[in-house]
Formats: C-alpha cells, sequence, structure tokens
C-alpha cells in the first residue's frame, strides 16, 4: 500500500512539475508530450482503479476478520454458557445422587419415598435448569426382582411399557420428578442408550451421556445424564468390579438439550444473527446433531467451531456456529474505494484538462505571435513601401526643383534673388540627401540590403572619398590624409559603394565638425591591432615624456598635423611600431604571408580620426541611434540629420565588423571599424604592386625620392602613396637632414641614393628656410659627375599666392602637390613635374567606355545603310566619333553594290526598315554572295592567302524597337547583332565588342 | 560683345534647352547628338538638323498632297512616310514630333481619314513649333560660338 501511494503520489507530483515547467518555459514539456496527454489520462485512470480495487479488497478482508472474531468470541462464549449451565446441573445432579444415597440407603427405613423425592426435586428444579425431569433407579438383581415387585406393588416393566422379560439386572425407577412421572416402573436398562449409560457410569462412577435422542416426552433431542449412587463408601482407589458391586441404582436426568439451548441463546445479545449448531463428535466421522437442523442454510463460508466440555470424557461435543446471513457486502469498503476512485477521476480530469487548456493557450499564444509577427513584418513592409513610394514620388519632383534652381541660377539674377535661390538649392539637396538616408536605413531596417561580393580596389576607393572632401577640408585647412597598410590585400572582396558610403559618412562627419588640425584615415588588418597596443603600452611605462614636443609654447603631439588626438593610437609612437614591423614582416617572413594567405578572409581595421569638437559625453552612448545628435544645436551649426552614424553601423554589421569611437571634446573623435572582406584569390598577394600599378601609371618605378618632413605620421603617409607609385622613398625629417643625405650620396658617387626628386613638406620648408638656401647652394655638379637635378616639390594643403612665389624663388617646381594627396593626383604632378610619361596618362584619362570603343572602331571601316538621312547622318557622326571611317548607303540595293566582292569594310550596320529592300534581305543577299565567294575561293587556294578566313562581313541591325522576336529574325537572316537606335556608348559597345579586337590607340 | 556676353548666351541657351526637355519637345537623343559634335565636326548638330528639317518638309508635302487627294486610299504609303518621320525625328531627340507620328501611325493604321488629317495638323503644327525653336537654339549657339571666338589670355 505505502508503495502504491507512493507511486501514485509521485505520478500525480510529476504532473504538477510538469504543469510547472510547461507554464515556465513556454512550450517546452506539456507541449512536446501533448499526444501522450490522453494516454496520461488513461494511464492515471487505470492506475486509479487499480487502486480503489485495491482498497475497497483491503477493507473488505479487515471487515471479514473482524467479522469472523465477532463470531468465534460469540461462539465461545455461547459454548461457556452453555457448559456452565450445564456442568452446574451436573452438579446439582452429583448432589442428588449423594442425597439420594444418604437418605436412601444409609438410613434404614429409608428416609425417602417418591412423594419427598418428587417434591424435593420439583422444589429444587431451578437448580438445574437444563434437565427436564430426574428419576432415581434402583439397580435389582433378577433374584430380587419378586422382593423388589412385591414390596413396591408393581411389575417392572420395559420402555414399552410391557412386563419387562427375566434379565440379569433391573433398573427400575422408583422415583421420579414428576415432570418425568410416566417413566416410573419402567426399566432403564431395557432401553439401549440407557443401558449403555447405566453400565458405563457404573463402572466409572461418574456421570456420563448418551448420544442425542428423541426424547419421550417432548420429542425434543435430548441426552440422558446418568449418575451412579452407590450404597456404601467405595474404597479410596475402587476398581471397576467393586464400584459395580457397590452400585444400589442410578439417578438419571433427560437434558432437553433443544429447548436448554434455545432458551440460553434466546438470552444473549445477537441471538438472531447466529445460527448454532451443536454436535456430539464422539464418534468424529459421523457426527450427531444435538441442536440446530442439519440442513440449514446460511452463511457456509465461515463458522467458528467451540470445543464444549459436558464432563463426560467419554464423549466429545461441539458447537458450530455461523451467521444467518452471507456477509453483507461492505458499503463502507464499497463507497470510500468508490470515492476514492471518483475523486482520482475527477483529479486526473482536472490536469488533464489543464493541461489541454495550458497547451492550448500555448498554441493560441504562439499562433498570436506569429501573427504578431506578421502583422508587424506586413506593418513594416507597408511602411516600407509606402516610403519607398513617397521617397520615390518625392524625388521626382526635387529632381526637376533641382534642376530648375539651378538653371535658375544661370540667369540674371540680383544678389538677394540668387541668395534666396541658392538657399532654396542648398535646402533642396539636403533633403534629397535626407530621402536618400532614409531609404537606405529604411532598406537596411527591411533586410533587404544585399551586400554585393566583387572585387575591388580599396585604396583607389579611399583616394576618391578623400577627393571628393579635398575642397572642403582645403578651405577649412584641415589636413586630410590616408594611410593604408601594405600588408592590406591591393584588391579585397566585398561591396565597394557601402564601403565608400561608410568611409564617406565618417569623413563627412569628421570634415564638418573639425575646424582645424587633421581627419587621418587609416587602413590596416585588424590583427597589427595587438602590437600596437603593447606599443602603447609601453610608451605608457617610458612615461609618456616624449609625447609633447614644446613648441612655440604650445603642446605639440606627434600626430599627423600635430594637434592633440582623442586616441594616441595614431600617434607616431605606436605608428612607427605599425609601420617598422610592417616591413620586417614585409620583407623577412615568407611564412606570415603564406598563412594570412591561407585564411579566406581578411578582417580590416579602419579608423577615422579627426581634430574637431568631439562628441560630449553625455551624447556618447547615443551616438549611433537614429536621429540622434549630440545636441540640437550641432544640427542648427552644422546640419545634417544624424542618421548617417545609424546607417553606417548598420553596414559596418553587415560587413560582419563592429564600430566604436573614442571621443573626447574639444580635442576630437577617433571613429574605428573593422570589417570583413574576401581575399582574391586572382590576385597573389605578391603581386599587390602590380596590381596596384595597373591603374595607376607605372612611369615612376625605381624613382627614388625624398620626403621632407618633420612630423613622422605625415611623412609616412607620404611614403605611403610614393610607395604606390612604385618609387623609393627615404625620409628626412628636416631639410638640412636631406640635403646632408643628398650631398653623400653626391661624393659617394650614389652609393645609396641618388633622388631624383625632394618632396618637401611646406610645413618644414617655412620651419627651415635657411636649409633650403643650402639647396640651392649645392653644386651638384661639382664631383664631376653629371647628375640630374633632382626636382623639388612642394607639398601643401593649403598655399597662398604668396608662399608659392616664394616657392618659385626657392628653387621649387611649379606645380605643388596639394593635399590631400591621391597616388593618381600626385602621380599627375609628378608628370608635370618631371615631364614624363604625359602622352599615356592623356590616353589613360579617357573614360572608360569610351576609350575602349576608340580602341575598338578606330580605323575601321564601316558601312551605315539607311534610307533615312537624318538618321544615316547621326550613325555616321557617331561612328565617325569613334574614329572609324563611314561610308553610308540610302537604300538595301546601294549596300549590295559596295559590298561586292571584294571589297573592304569591317562592319556594316543596316537598318531594318527600309522601301524597296529592308535589312532582312539585303543581309540575306550579302550572305548568299558571300557564301558564293567563299566557294569560288575555296576552289582557287592561292587567292584566300590575301585574306584569311571567309568572307563574312559583320552585320549589324539597326532598330527602333528591340523586341526579342525581331532580335531572333535579325539572326535567322544572318545578321551578327543589333543595337538599338538612336545609339548608345553601351549598347554600341557590347554588339561590336564581339567582332573586333582591340586595338592599341597609340598605333593610329 | 567682350566675351562677357558667351556666359550670358551660354545661359539663354541653357534656359532654352531646359524649357525644350522641360515641355517634352526634345529628349536626351539631342543631348548624344551635341556630344556628337566635336572639333572635327564642329557643325555636326546644325547639318544633321538642316537635314532633318529638309526631310521633313519633303515628307509633310508627301502627306498633305496624299490626304488631300479626293480618292484617296494609299495608307500604306503614308505609313511609310511616317515611319521616315518617325525614324528621323527620334534620331535627333524631337519627342514631341515623334510621337504625333505615332498617333498618326495609329489613325493610318485604321484607314481613319478624319484621324489622320487631324494628325497632321498637329504634326504640321509641332514640327513648325520645333523648328522655330531650334533655330533660335541655333542662333544664341552661333552667337555664343562667336562671343567665345573673343578669348583673353587665362591665368592657370
Amino acid at each position: 500500500m505505502g508503495l502504491k501511494q507512493q507511486q501514485s503520489h509521485h505520478h500525480s507530483v510529476a504532473v504538477k512539475v510538469n504543469e510547472q515547467m510547461g507554464t515556465k518555459r513556454g512550450y517546452t514539456f506539456i507541449q512536446a508530450n501533448r499526444a501522450w496527454l490522453p494516454k496520461f489520462l488513461l494511464l492515471w485512470v487505470m492506475v486509479m482503479a487499480f487502486l480503489s480495487t485495491w482498497i475497497y479488497k483491503k477493507m473488505d478482508a479487515d471487515n471479514k476478520v473482524r467479522r469472523k472474531e465477532v463470531l468465534s468470541s460469540m461462539c465461545d462464549q455461547r459454548a461457556r454458557m452453555l457448559q456452565d449451565q450445564f456442568s452446574v446441573s451436573v452438579n446439582h445432579v452429583h448432589a442428588l445422587a449423594i442425597l439420594v444415597s444418604t437418605f436412601h440407603y444409609y438410613k434404614n427405613p429409608s428416609a425417602i419415598d417418591q412423594e419427598t423425592f418428587a417434591e424435593y426435586t420439583a422444589r429444587t428444579a431451578f437448580e438445574r435448569p437444563l434437565l427436564s425431569g430426574v428419576a432415581y433407579a434402583e439397580r435389582v438383581i433378577n433374584s430380587e426382582r419378586e422382593k423388589f415387585e412385591r414390596q413396591h406393588g408393581w411389575t417392572i416393566k420395559t420402555m414399552e411399557k410391557e412386563p419387562s422379560p427375566i434379565r440379569d439386572e433391573y433398573a427400575p425407577v422408583i422415583f421420579s420428578q414428576e415432570t418425568v412421572s410416566y417413566i416410573e416402573s419402567l426399566d432403564m436398562m431395557s432401553g439401549e442408550e440407557d443401558r449403555e449409560n447405566i453400565l458405563r457410569a457404573r463402572a466409572t462412577g461418574k456421570a456420563v451421556l448418551t448420544s442425542p435422542f428423541r426424547l419421550l416426552g417432548s420429542h425434543h433431542l435430548g441426552v440422558v445424564l446418568t449418575f451412579p449412587v452407590y450404597k456404601s463408601k467405595l474404597p479410596p482407589t475402587p476398581t471397576v468390579e467393586e464400584r459395580i458391586e457397590a452400585t444400589a441404582g442410578y439417578l438419571g436426568g433427560a437434558f432437553d438439550v433443544e429447548s436448554l439451548v434455545e432458551n440460553l441463546l434466546g438470552q444473549l445479545a445477537g441471538n438472531q444473527e447466529i445460527l448454532v449448531n451443536v454436535y456430539d463428535v464422539t464418534n468424529p466421522s459421523d457426527p450427531l446433531i444435538m441442536y440446530g437442523h442439519q440442513n440449514q442454510d446460511g452463511d457456509l463460508a465461515l463458522l467458528h467451531e467451540s470445543k464444549l466440555d459436558f464432563g463426560d470424557p467419554f464423549r466429545r461435543h461441539q458447537m458450530i456456529c455461523r451467521y444467518h446471513q452471507k456477509a453483507p457486502t461492505s458499503w463502507t469498503a464499497l463507497t470510500t474505494a468508490f470515492l476514492f476512485f471518483v475523486i482520482c477521476l475527477l483529479v486526473g480530469y482536472i490536469l488533464y484538462g489543464a493541461a489541454i487548456h495550458i497547451v492550448k493557450v500555448e498554441d493560441d499564444f504562439h499562433e498570436m505571435q506569429e501573427l504578431k509577427v506578421r502583422a508587424e513584418a506586413a506593418d513594416v513592409a507597408k511602411s516600407q513601401q509606402f516610403l519607398a513610394t513617397v521617397s520615390h514620388e518625392i524625388r521626382t519632383p526635387m529632381n526637376g526643383i533641382l534642376g530648375m534652381l539651378a538653371l535658375l541660377l544661370d540667369t540674371d539674377l540680383s544678389s538677394t534673388q540668387r541668395d534666396y535661390a541658392q538657399t532654396a538649392q542648398v535646402c533642396g539637396k539636403a533633403l534629397i540627401t535626407l530621402i536618400n538616408e532614409v531609404l537606405d536605413r529604411a532598406k537596411i531596417e527591411a533586410g533587404k540590403l544585399e551586400l554585393e561580393t566583387v572585387p575591388f580596389n580599396l585604396r583607389s576607393i579611399l583616394d576618391d572619398v578623400l577627393s571628393l572632401f579635398s575642397e572642403k577640408s582645403r578651405n577649412k585647412d584641415v589636413e586630410l590624409a590616408v594611410f593604408v597598410s601594405d600588408k592590406v590585400p591591393a584588391m579585397v572582396k566585398g561591396d565597394p559603394g557601402r564601403f565608400r558610403q561608410i568611409i564617406t559618412n565618417l569623413v563627412g562627419n569628421s570634415v564638418k565638425f573639425t575646424e582645424r588640425g587633421h581627419i587621418f584615415v587609416k587602413v590596416h588588418l585588424a590583427e597589427n591591432a595587438k602590437p600596437m597596443v603593447d606599443a602603447k603600452g609601453e610608451t605608457c611605462l617610458n612615461g609618456g615624456s616624449d609625447e609633447g614636443l614644446l613648441i612655440s609654447g604650445a603642446r605639440q603631439f606627434k600626430t599627423l598635423s600635430g594637434y592633440e588626438a582623442a586616441d594616441e593610437r595614431n600617434s607616431w609612437d605606436s605608428f612607427k611600431h605599425l609601420v617598422a614591423d610592417e616591413e620586417s614582416r614585409y620583407d623577412a617572413s615568407i611564412n606570415m604571408t603564406v598563412a594570412d594567405e591561407a585564411s579566406e578572409n581578411v578582417t580590416l581595421m579602419v579608423s577615422v580620426e579627426d581634430t574637431g569638437i568631439g562628441i560630449p559625453l553625455i551624447a556618447q552612448d547615443r551616438v549611433f541611434m537614429p536621429f540622434m545628435q549630440a545636441d540640437s544645436s550641432t544640427s542648427r551649426n552644422y546640419g545634417g540629420t544624424g542618421i548617417g552614424l545609424s546607417i553606417t553601423k548598420c553596414l559596418v554589421e553587415l560587413m560582419g565588423g563592429h564600430i566604436s569611437f573614442i571621443s573626447r571634446p574639444q580635442v576630437g573623435s577617433t571613429f574605428s571599424f573593422t570589417a570583413v572582406f574576401g581575399r582574391c584569390r586572382k590576385v597573389p598577394y605578391s603581386d599587390a604592386k602590380k596590381s596596384n600599378a595597373e591603374d595607376l601609371p607605372s612611369g615612376f618605378r625605381g624613382l627614388k625620392a625624398i620626403v621632407v618632413d618633420g612630423k613622422p605620421v605625415r611623412a609616412a603617409v607620404t611614403r605611403y602613396h610614393l610607395k604606390r607609385l612604385g618609387i623609393l622613398v627615404e625620409v628626412a625629417s628636416s631639410v638640412k637632414i636631406a640635403a646632408s643625405a643628398c650631398g653623400k650620396n653626391g661624393s659617394s658617387c650614389g652609393s645609396k641614393i641618388q633622388p631624383d626628386i625632394i618632396l618637401v613638406e611646406k610645413d618644414s620648408w617655412l620651419s627651415g628656410e635657411d636649409g633650403s638656401l643650402s639647396f640651392r647652394m649645392m653644386d651638384w655638379k661639382q664631383n664631376g659627375h653629371v647628375f640630374k637635378l633632382p626636382k623639388m616639390t612642394l607639398l601643401a594643403t593649403n598655399i597662398t599666392n604668396a608662399e608659392l612665389e616664394k616657392a618659385k624663388a626657392a628653387g621649387f617646381a611649379d606645380t605643388t602637390i596639394m593635399k590631400p594627396m591621391r597616388a593618381s593626383m600626385v602621380a599627375a604632378c609628378l608628370h608635370q613635374v618631371l615631364g614624363i610619361g604625359k602622352k599615356r596618362q592623356a590616353g589613360k584619362d579617357m573614360p572608360n567606355g569610351s576609350s575602349v570603343l576608340q580602341s575598338l572602331l578606330c580605323g575601321k571601316k564601316i558601312l551605315v545603310v539607311d534610307d533615312n538621312m537624318v538618321n544615316r547622318r547621326v550613325a555616321a557622326g557617331a561612328l565617325k566619333k569613334f574614329g572609324a571611317a563611314v561610308e553610308c548607303a540610302e537604300s538595301g540595293k546601294a549596300a549590295l553594290k559596295l559590298l561586292q566582292l571584294p571589297h573592304s569594310f569591317d562592319a556594316c550596320f543596316m537598318d531594318i526598315q527600309m522601301p524597296e529592300m529592308d535589312g532582312f534581305e539585303a543581309t540575306r543577299r550579302i550572305r548568299k554572295m558571300e557564301s558564293q565567294a567563299n566557294e569560288q575561293m575555296n576552289g582557287g587556294l592561292d587567292e584566300g592567302s590575301a585574306r584569311k578566313g571567309e568572307w563574312h562581313v559583320p552585320i549589324l541591325a539597326m532598330t527602333a524597337d528591340v523586341i526579342h522576336a525581331t532580335y531572333d529574325e535579325c539572326l535567322k537572316c544572318g545578321m551578327d547583332g543589333y543595337v538599338s537606335k538612336p545609339f548608345e556608348e553601351e549598347n554600341l559597345y557590347q554588339a561590336v565588342a564581339k567582332f573586333f579586337i582591340a586595338k592599341p590607340i597609340s598605333d593610329s | 560683345m567682350l566675351g562677357l556676353g558667351a556666359d550670358r548666351l551660354r545661359a539663354d541657351m541653357n534656359r532654352l534647352l531646359a524649357f525644350l526637355f522641360h515641355q517634352g519637345i526634345l529628349d536626351e537623343q539631342y543631348l548624344q547628338l551635341q556630344q556628337l559634335q566635336d572639333e572635327s565636326s564642329p557643325n555636326f548638330v546644325s547639318e544633321v538638323v538642316n537635314i532633318y528639317f529638309h526631310e521633313s518638309e519633303k515628307l509633310l508635302r508627301n502627306l498633305r498632297s496624299l490626304l488631300m487627294d479626293r480618292e484617296f486610299s494609299d495608307y500604306k504609303k503614308m505609313g511609310i512616310h511616317l515611319n521616315q518621320f518617325m525614324g528621323s525625328s527620334s534620331s535627333i531627340g524631337a519627342k514631341r514630333v515623334r510621337n504625333v507620328c505615332v498617333a498618326f501611325r495609329a489613325a493610318s493604321e485604321q484607314n481613319n481619314r478624319a484621324g489622320c488629317l487631324r494628325a497632321l495638323e498637329l504634326l504640321e503644327h509641332e514640327y513648325c513649333f520645333l523648328k522655330n525653336k531650334l533655330h533660335e537654339l541655333f542662333q544664341i549657339e552661333q552667337q555664343r560660338v562667336l562671343a567665345a571666338g573673343v578669348r583673353y589670355p587665362m591665368q592657370n
């Protein structure tokens, strides 16, 4: 039971725990086992049914035990009482026997006669409740019979009331109680049972009982008790013979057991429910019933036997009790079990219901959540759609407004009007920018912004961005510089547009908020960050004594411009580690390179440092939140919406990096971000220079230059740009050192470096003007070698005319390299200074498409066939522009004539819609002609040597409609392609590129 | 005309061009045409436009005579003329003329004589308008070239 209870307890606890878990953790357990819930319920019900059955059985068994106990106790009680009563009666009979022996035999003459006996026994009958009556029979031997009969005046009769036949002995009743007076004079020995009884009694000297039989008078079942009466006193241990000898008579009494027991039971409580049988079991195989009905129905299942000892050792009796009725159904047990079951059932059902409810609620919840997400998505999508539409709708008229404003500004306006118009234009531009940014942001939020993965040149993008801001920065006299670590691959894979956007945003911000000092963009591999931090720590350990130099009373920092920056990482102390580290690695460790190569991606760290107004501390934590500017006055002073940085952050995160910044108010800010780019497999790392040189003129390779700059960071930037051009660079911190270096070289025959060019930073020049004199004084030819004088060029962010004049006077070249430096710009300036490779450069400068087209079409002879004179003229003009020699034909027939073989046309542009003979027909005929010619040519091989291969003039259709079907028809009739009318450069290029191999322009 | 006028003339020209663009009389093709004009063919645009005028007047005449004919039936020929007109118009970027041509052609394909007549009226009107405007433009251009011819040594 205990185990079972525990089990069930455990079960319910488990369910509870399940529920708790279910509610706590969303849909873990209950949801996961939802299919099992009905099974759980069934199991629960079954377990409970089993349990309640068990309870019922247990209680029932208890009841039975109790019932049995009750029965046995009742039975024993009855048996004991019966036995007691019986022994009391027996005792009294004993006493009567003694009375008879005393007064009948010891007294002479007898003191007792029938009358006395009858009276006495009648008056003492209460003492013998069990006996219906007592009688005394005298022992009469046959020899004495006559004497006896005479004495009493009657003959001895048998039980059948007839005169007794002659026997050895007789036991005629002489005294009898009135209740049994009918047995007087009857010979007790004539009855079988009585005789046996008598014989046994006198042999033992004790009260003996007969087996039960029907009594004479009442016809009740009864037994006869017989007690011997002795004449004389017996010896202490008499033998059987002595006893028989001494026997005088027998006192007998009939026990009416039936009425006796009935009487007795009637006195006891619970008489009705119990059924009592009394048996004589002297012969165990054949129990004789003394009381009760043999075939009485009752509860046969349960009976109790009690031993009865009536004082006769020869006879055995027993009492058997049973219940009248079968054990009543145990309603208590049944109800208890049933109620238990019902309660458990209900509990189970409640739990089940709860679980089902939980499941349902959770399901609903998830459904709702999904719906919510969908609704939100729909909402977002709708708003995005709205935004996109509205933005577009705004943009279109805004373009009109801006265009008109631009035109308006071209007209004659008064200064006020012009001012108004300009203001309107500025506002319009700001609005367009805002709309674009909002669109961008919306796109990013909608997750629709996908980054491209195309190879691009990071350095040239940085150059482009810088050139965008060069005008602004120059106006503000802010130095703008970029430095890309050599270890950054020349070509990386990524989204150039977005990268440009990020850089533009950051640099744009910096430019906006910086009034003095510098803006410095630096790109290096993210792994390089570590040595720099170490370097920083080193600087700190050194006590930072060399950090600031006192120059003209102000603290001078070793940053790009000398102004303090928020983040010292870009100051020379750490920067030189980077540069030095780079060089050593670049030269020595190939392993490193290999290791770098191995990884698919390259993580770049880009930092944009400025010395602007910085970001107030309180505003620093919401810099990246959209529409949050440092404070409201910011937008008043500087404009902008504050959305740029949040877009930047999103973009950086899309690129797999993160953005952070360090800012100190009034000192400056440094934004740095990392971004992951793919490596370009095509361009091996070792060829970085070569690929660099592809978009940069290579005419400077191997040139040597000295950069004179007091500020090492700036010198490193200059060096970086020159290096990209393939120029070997030495850095000198002042003019004097440079001069001495040159001088030394001059004397030692250029063993180390013979500079072709000396680049002098304006600041250095101004601070060391004497040095420049020493330059001029130097006589390069004095050593007998004819050196080319090194060209001297000034580097400046901003230069006044006066300064320029002065510089010219000092011997600098006319061209000043204006900062911010870009490799291509530097190259252009150096071209001017050095006067080399100018022509090629000019060629290279042409816009990409047209230059290629030019190279394709240059010198080609092209036939244009069109019936429309205007179209003809325009097509011819367009083709001529790209250097082709054009001939025109105004109809298909004319074209056929011109294309009679052999001809010298390289291509034919054919209009399709022409009267008489349209383009298709003309082409078909031309092709037919050509195939005939080819056959002939194959016949005479030697003729074909002039023109290798077959005749096949490329024919391109010119058509205004570019439906695909038209195109198919073009191909079908033997044309090679088509160009849409009117000509578009790109379209033309695509069509033409298939047939012509580009010829270098220089050939023309 | 001290060279200062050049800028003003350029502005005038821009204004006129902007107007023509805004009204949808010209489209980008005209700009393309302008781009084709360089040192090697300095009068390319006016040359082409003059050819266009010449051709167009011929075509307009033909169209009118075709339509005026009493027992007029040759819609096919008219279609050819219109195709020509359309092609040349789109080549110089005369957008509105071209659009009218499209409508005209649609009417002619439906043999809708009244529609054709209306379209012809409209076409002539548009053509005249275009012609006037382009003449105006060329005049300004000419003046500008003259003005620009007055060069002063520039200081670099």
